[in-house]
């Protein structure tokens, strides 16, 4: 099948050359960075962790989020996603690839990184993660590609795949469980230290990567003469509308938690992301462009005449995800390090390098999830009217 | 984690960890890197031992800047500690290493200062280092095993199997740890001669930090900030040992430790309203 990603019109050969423009001066400013080393960024002892881990933390909420459509279709039979269910799938691989070059990216040893699996340390969350992550790769390739091709053939997919595609449910919940744990368990960080946390991750990768969905959906039928229907992209924006309600709603409970009770540490970085801190205010702005965005994307997709006019489905959509990407892309770890230990505010901004690696790695996700959609869709237009069952 | 010292030092003779320990294999490892003497150490004769090692910071004693500063340089000079400035001299924090510096008292013990209290009392500096925690979140969070305790109770750093993921240091609630955020031969004061040729510099991409001076312990030798300070400022010994000095003064007197709510551990112990106890 991978021949259908080299065939296509010039502008699908356009938006190839550019992504891998992008991904071209990505790679540049990376081999300055492994030559130079993480100086190059804007990363310093007090905020060690950035843009790049910020990404990873987000992504993997989007990886997580193709479990949205698979519970549906294959738990409750909801037979409406069967044709979109793989845009799911292969949005989740591109989204665990870029996690892991996110991570890579951040190393200061990168060619070591093998060193985690030769010296395991079960002790250690990473080690959770790099399992769960490359278990969870590996489950979406073989279930997107067996099923995929079952569908180009006109056949039923093989019993043997359902086993694996049962699997992916609880790994899914399970790779956005351990992201989580990399924060819940450290102590003396106290924006992350709290139980909520991987239950926070999960509804806001609930709505995210959904979200995302509905406008990778949309922009699908408006390129390709494949259609994933009018009923799965509402179904879709129903599942957004709630995850984002729980998102929300969990925020609120950190933020009555740590004024309530008075701990001044609790506070803190909610004060130097919301309000500023020792005179530093850099993040205000951004953080409440995200709590605004949120709230307006919640109402927009709560009211069903806003949600079924797709015009405003898709405004509503970018809003949440830019909002969601603030939230935990870059003010979820910034808050973590700010205050530092000694409970002085050393801000963090990332440096042009920095930035164009972060690009260079999403354009080469997004040149992988073209490929990949390439392929699924132009299987999807050979077998139009054909009905598809799992 | 933990092994004996004998072990360790037999590890780190062979895979020469830190290019110290054993004289045999040390020659080569030192080969590799420019400007570094193998240093002459039998190990087995001298090595101080604990069954814990603990220090005791008495701040009374420290009277001026210099008392401070030579306690600071005698570390960063021992252990070739990048020294990274600004254009205009100042310290660039952006890249800065630290092993032992001072921090203000509120800031040493955030939430233990009250709105009374002089500002003399609040900016009063205090030495911090790695604690070197009983039960170490840097440990537990690291995935390479690279920072691991001995069974001294000594929290060390393998450099040379650090993957730099930094978890290290978001665990750390002392901010204790350091990370080379390029070629710490790229400072300054590590261009020329090495303020110490017996003792390896670090490569880029690694976290390093405070090891008790465990390579000093094994000649013998108290750790360097132990000898710079002032008489009685800084004390170094086993506090498993009820008759070490370390351990008399945790008993009899009130001491503070940083952060201890948080069930680290730490073993640096402060002496509040020191005066002459040893």
């Amino acid at each position: 099948m991978l021949e259908k990603a080299l065939e296509g019109s010039k502008k699908y050969w356009a938006w190839v050359f550019f992504l891998g423009g992008l991904a071209a001066v990505g790679c540049y400013f990376y081999f300055q960075q492994f030559m130079y080393g993480l100086g190059i960024t804007g990363l310093h002892r007090d905020v060690t962790w950035g843009l790049y881990i910020g990404q990873f933390t987000f992504l993997v909420g989007v990886a997580a989020s193709a479990v949205m459509l698979v519970i549906p279709y294959y738990l409750h039979d909801y037979k409406k996603f069967g044709k979109i269910v793989i845009l799911g799938e292969f949005l989740a691989i591109s989204a665990v690839i870029m996690c892991i070059l996110f991570i890579m990216a951040d190393m200061g040893q990168p060619m070591r990184v093998m060193n985690i699996m030769l010296y395991p340390a079960p002790n250690s969350m990473v080690f959770w993660d790099v399992v769960v992550l490359n278990g969870y790769l590996f489950l979406n390739l073989v279930i997107g590609w067996v099923t995929l091709g079952s569908d180009r053939k006109g056949i039923a997919p093989p019993k043997w795949i359902k086993p694996f595609i049962y699997l992916s449910i609880p790994w899914a919940i399970s790779i956005h469980t351990v992201t989580a744990f990399l924060y819940a368990g450290i102590p003396g960080r106290h924006f992350w230290l709290s139980a909520i946390l991987a239950a926070r991750f999960l509804a806001s990768a609930f709505a995210g990567g959904p979200s995302l969905l509905i406008i990778l959906a949309l922009i699908v039928r408006k390129v390709t003469k494949f259609d994933p229907g009018k009923e799965p992209i509402q179904a879709l924006g129903k599942i957004v509308a709630y995850a984002m309600f729980a998102n929300i709603f969990f925020l609120g409970l950190e933020v009555f938690t740590a004024f309530y009770s008075g701990i001044p540490g609790h506070a803190h970085p909610f004060h130097y992301l919301y309000a500023g801190l020792d005179g530093h205010s850099e993040l205000v702005p951004m953080m409440w462009t995200s709590s605004i965005f949120a709230v307006v994307s919640l109402v927009m997709l709560w009211v069903p005449g806003i949600r079924k006019n797709e015009g405003t489905l898709a405004l509503a959509c970018v809003m949440l995800f830019i909002s969601l990407w603030i939230d935990k892309g870059f003010g979820l770890i910034i808050g973590g390090f700010v205050p530092n230990p000694f409970e002085e505010v050393h801000p963090y901004w990332p440096t042009m390098p920095e930035t164009m690696i972060t690009i260079g790695v999403w354009a080469i996700g997004l040149l992988i999830l073209t490929f990949l959609y390439k392929i699924a869709i132009t299987v999807r237009e050979q077998t139009v009217g054909v009905e598809i069952d799992h | 984690m933990s092994m004996d010292r004998r072990k360790f030092l037999k590890v780190a003779g062979i895979s020469s960890i830190l290019g110290f320990g054993a004289s045999v294999a040390s020659a080569r490892n030192y080969a590799g890197q420019k400007g570094l003497v193998p240093p002459q150490v039998d190990a087995n004769k001298e090595t101080l031992t604990a069954k814990r090692w603990a220090m005791v910071v008495d701040m009374s004693k420290f009277k001026t800047d210099e008392d401070y500063k030579k306690v600071i340089n005698a570390c960063h000079t021992t252990h070739n500690v990048p020294d990274f400035r600004k254009a205009d001299g100042s310290v660039d924090r952006k890249m800065e290493i630290k092993w032992i510096w001072t921090a203000p008292y509120e800031r040493t013990f955030p939430g233990q200062d009250n709105k009374y209290m002089s500002e003399h009392m609040k900016d009063m500096p205090f030495m911090v280092l790695c604690n070197h925690c009983e039960n170490p979140p840097c440990v537990r969070v690291c995935p390479t095993k690279a920072t691991f305790k001995l069974q001294d109770g000594i929290t060390m750093q393998d450099m040379h199997r650090c993957i730099g993921c930094r978890f290290c240091m978001a665990a750390c609630p002392y901010g204790s740890r350091s990370f080379n955020w390029t070629d710490p031969r790229a400072a300054s004061n590590l261009k020329g001669e090495l303020p110490n040729k017996q003792y390896p510099t670090r490569t880029k991409g690694v976290v390093e930090k405070c090891t008790f001076c465990s390579e000093r312990l094994q000649e013998g030798k108290l750790p360097a900030c132990v000898e710079a300070a002032p008489k009685g400022g800084i004390l170094f010994g086993d506090m498993e040992d009820p008759n070490s000095e370390v351990r008399k003064i945790v008993t009899n007197k009130y001491t503070i430790r940083r952060k201890p709510d948080l069930g680290t551990g730490p073993a640096v112990y402060y002496l509040i309203g020191g005066g002459d106890h040893a």
